[in-house]
């Protein structure tokens, strides 16, 4: 099945400012796997996200999501494939209520209005969050913000989940929850994080960013325990294991 | 009022707002009608009208029992923005000094009656105000509004607005916390830095609404925000509705309290 | 300052919201036309923004009472006139919902005084123009001050207008504008510094943002000063002095009628009780309304402004025309001090 694999090739991208973000970013990933991207701050991981769906475009280089090559026309269509969970779940929940804020997406899909509301019901449900959703999203707290930001993207039901930062607000017992959550998706992930132990724990492949491009490429097993590797990047080991 | 409190005032309020009450569920366009009647209803009287005027407290305090919402929280918001009209009003008793009636010895001029039907007035329509939002949550109040006319484009910015509120005052406490802790008390809070201070919040704002446009593009947006509000307008609501009218066409055409006050007096001679 | 329910009568509280309701329409299907998809979230955010930025108030020395950023000019300026209006709008429903500040039926009022100025008045005719293509700082800053002190003189002006064309407080035209207008000078002058502020600030920090947002062309692009100016002050001297005129009915109105009509300076005493204050207000209202020497002001349904007495009191008129003068005055003032700034910058 060709639908869910996302490719980059050589992808440079350039700010209007002239900051050079992405430099020949090139990797693929296949249908099912689950991938951290992992760097410094500032090496581009948040960029490369936003290429996921066409909130950014290459400067040059191509960006292939399931069939398509990512273009100004195709990204309607790309961002129905690939759901994006950003870092601060208060810019992703900006509707008046948690069930708005769910019904967003399948609504925009054009889906009538049973199917949403069932959507919005199995969503909520996937996160623990039925009790929240009539509540204005000023009342949550920030773990359940996070989950109300996820079920609004799975609700739309999407081939590939890519997060960025997902546990960074999260209080110890709603990082767990994510986690488990986040093993229940089976479709392709991308996950971005500085939680090395989150992706330890749910991505089986990694891939290391610097400055723009990819550094290293490979299983999590190895990459994660690779010190000299992750002290280069302003890394270090997972917590989990420095302790041995 | 400080920022703390006014933030938490406000929150308070919304709080409210979501509350399970009989008067929460009626339909929002019903009470949105409702108290557009009632406002007018009230201000309608004429300037000197103050007896008359008594009977329709009974709306503020129906709603206020019946949607339990704290007596105190909505006088103490009432006194509050009454300076104003207050001021306004006050010079009625000097201006107008016809001397209308005696009470107890004391000649009151007319200017005190028309002050008197303001303060009245006044805290009528304020606290119908207050207790529309009170007993029916802003967005509630949105949709009603859309449904009753009002362009969908208005009413999706100002659903925005509100969601963004409260995280937009959390920043500015935020900011304007900081500047409390590096101040000391002296130069702190000089204009210069308050000038700075909304500089900063405002492109921090501005940046939020990219961020927030490159979410709702992430979820499908294509210029139109869909909504899916269906309340249903039942007999209850209608029930409601019919109450009110008859009430404020009794109270405002017949001279009800006037007629109990002579009724009263007669009985005691 | 807001309009409050109680000062106000149906027919005007109607009227103006009439007047809202029609700029209202006419912006949002302008808006619709043209507008950019990122520009919705935008304008609710930046309505959020001014709420904020209005809790972090200063106080007006003297008077105790707080002034807030109204914001009309820097919406009009950040969005352009239609969503700025739809903004100011909805941040002013927020207000009379949450803070009860204002009032649901003044709400057109308000909308009007501190929306359709701003947006459809003084930015294209006064800011725009003035401020042309310039980027210099303190060309801003003055430019700001004149605009924020015609919206705020305007808007204040519109609340004793409107106050007055209600009929029921009492307080004199002339005496009434006294108290509005200066207070409303120091709002002004702080709300112009504080708009100069952001702009420059933005301009400074992040100036992409200026330039990708204006979304649409000013109204009347290329008037001349001059010509702005000339239709301000006979603005300014035809409704001032034309409206004391009508004004003049009010303040002694009752007085003077009672007077007539029982030959006496009061109504006779009673004893003491209830019923007599009852009989007393059954009294007055009954037969104004059947004399008519009160204006209609006071009849319970109808009450337009019958300009039934435009009486020739030197008093009010002054009053008016003074406050007139006021406002003239500033604007001269000020063009003055922006020609000595035009003279450097050229």
């Amino acid at each position: 099945m060709s639908h869910h694999i996302i490719e980059f090739k050589d992808v440079f991208f350039r700010y209007p400012d002239g900051t050079e973000a992405l430099r020949g970013i090139h990797f693929r990933i296949n249908h099912g796997e689950s991938v951290g991207i992992v760097g410094a701050n500032g090496s581009g991981k948040s960029t490369l996200l936003q290429h996921m769906n066409g909130c950014l475009l290459p400067t040059s280089g191509t960006v292939t999501i399931g069939d398509l090559p990512l273009t100004r026309k195709t990204r309607q269509e790309i961002r129905r494939k690939v759901g994006i969970i950003f870092q601060n779940p208060d810019d992703q929940l900006f509707m008046p209520t948690v069930f708005d804020d769910v019904a967003f997406g399948p609504l925009n899909l054009g889906l009538d209005e049973a199917c949403v509301r069932e959507r919005v019901h199995r969503a909520l449900g996937m996160v623990h969050g039925l009790d929240l959703r009539d509540k204005p999203p000023h009342h949550l707290s920030g773990g359940q913000k996070s989950s109300v930001a996820i079920a609004s993207v799975i609700a739309m039901e999407p081939d590939i989940l890519a997060l960025d930062e997902p546990a960074a607000n999260l209080d110890p017992k709603s990082r767990r929850s994510l986690i488990a959550f986040l093993k229940t998706f089976t479709h392709s992930k991308m996950i971005a994080s500085h939680d090395l132990d989150l992706i330890l724990d749910i991505c089986e492949r990694c891939i290391v960013i610097g400055d723009g491009s990819v550094v290293a490429d490979g299983p999590s097993a190895e990459i994660l325990t690779n010190r000299t590797l992750l002290e280069e990047n302003n890394l270090e080991l997972p917590l989990s294991l420095q302790r041995c | 009022m400080t920022f703390d409190a006014q933030y938490f005032d406000i929150g308070r309020l919304d709080r409210l707002s979501y509350r399970d009450t009989f008067v929460h569920h009626l339909d929002p366009r019903v009470k949105v009608i409702a108290t557009m009647l009632f406002l007018f209803t009230v201000i309608s009287f004429p300037k000197y009208e103050v007896v008359a005027l008594v009977p329709f407290f009974l709306f503020p305090v129906l709603l206020m029992t019946l949607g339990e919402i704290p007596v105190w929280f909505i006088l103490r918001k009432v006194l509050l923005v009454s300076p104003f009209a207050i001021l306004i009003g006050v010079f009625n008793p000097f201006l107008d000094t016809g001397t209308v009636a005696v009470i107890a010895g004391i000649p009151i001029s007319a200017g005190s009656f028309s002050f008197l039907s303001i303060l009245l007035k006044f805290t009528l329509t304020i606290s119908a105000a207050l207790l529309l939002i009170a007993t029916t949550s802003f967005p509630g109040v949105c949709h009603a509004l859309r449904r009753l006319g009002l362009p969908s484009l208005f009413v999706s910015q100002l659903l925005f607005q509100y969601r963004y509120i409260f995280v937009l005052m959390e920043e500015a406490m935020r900011i304007t916390r900081a500047r409390d802790m590096r101040s000391f008390g002296t130069r702190g809070a000089g204009i210069k830095v308050f000038v700075r201070l909304i500089g900063t919040l405002f492109v921090r704002t501005v940046d939020r609404a990219e961020r927030i446009y490159y979410a709702m593009l992430s979820r499908g947006f294509q210029g139109d925000i869909p909504s899916l509000r269906r309340t249903r307008i039942d007999v209850t609501d209608l029930a409601y509705l019919t109450a009110m009218v008859m009430f404020l066409a009794v109270f405002r055409f017949f001279r009800i309290t006037e007629g109990i006050g002579c009724f009263a007096q007669g009985l005691l001679r | 300052m807001h309009m409050a329910d109680a000062l106000l009568s149906p027919a005007v509280g109607m009227t103006l919201w009439a007047g809202t309701a029609a700029v209202g329409g006419y912006a949002s299907k302008k808006l619709k036309e043209r507008i950019d998809d990122r520009t919705i979230p935008l304008m609710g955010v930046l309505g959020a923004f001014i709420f904020a930025s209005q809790m972090i108030n200063f106080t007006i020395p003297g008077t105790g009472s707080s002034g807030h950023l109204g914001g009309g000019m820097i919406l009009a300026i950040i969005l352009g006139p239609h969503a700025a209006f739809l903004v100011m709008a909805s941040v002013l429903t927020v207000q009379a919902l949450f803070f009860a500040d204002g009032g649901l039926l003044a709400l057109g009022c308000n909308i009007w005084n501190l929306g359709f100025y701003p947006c459809y008045l003084v930015y294209p005719l006064l800011y725009k123009p003035l401020i042309g293509e310039s980027q210099n700082p303190g060309r801003i800053v003055a430019v700001s001050l004149v605009s924020a002190v015609a919206v705020l003189q305007l808007g204040a002006f519109s609340v004793v207008l409107e106050t007055l064309l209600s009929g029921k407080s009492e307080l004199p035209f002339g005496a009434f504008l006294l108290l509005m207008q200066p207070i409303h000078l120091a709002i002004g002058i702080i709300e112009g510094f504080v708009t100069a502020a952001i702009i420059n600030h933005v301009r400074s920090a992040r100036p992409e943002i200026l330039d990708g947002i204006a979304a649409s062309r000013p109204l009347g692009a290329g008037i001349s000063l001059k010509k702005v100016m000339i239709t301000f002050v006979v603005l300014a001297v035809v409704t001032g002095g034309a409206l004391s005129w009508f004004a003049s009915t009010h303040p002694n109105g009752l007085e003077w009628s009672i007077e007539k009509v029982t030959g006496k300076g009061e109504l006779p005493e009673q004893e003491h009780g209830i019923a007599p204050v009852l009989k007393g207000i059954q009294e007055k209202t009954a037969f104004l309304p059947d004399y008519g020497f009160k204006p209609a002001g006071n009849e319970p349904k109808k009450e337009k402004m019958a300009p039934a007495w435009p009486g020739i009191e030197a008093g009010t008129s002054a009053a008016g025309i003074i406050g007139a003068a006021i406002v003239l005055g500033l604007i001269l003032l000020i063009g003055v001090g922006i020609r000595s700034f035009r003279g450097k910058d050229a």
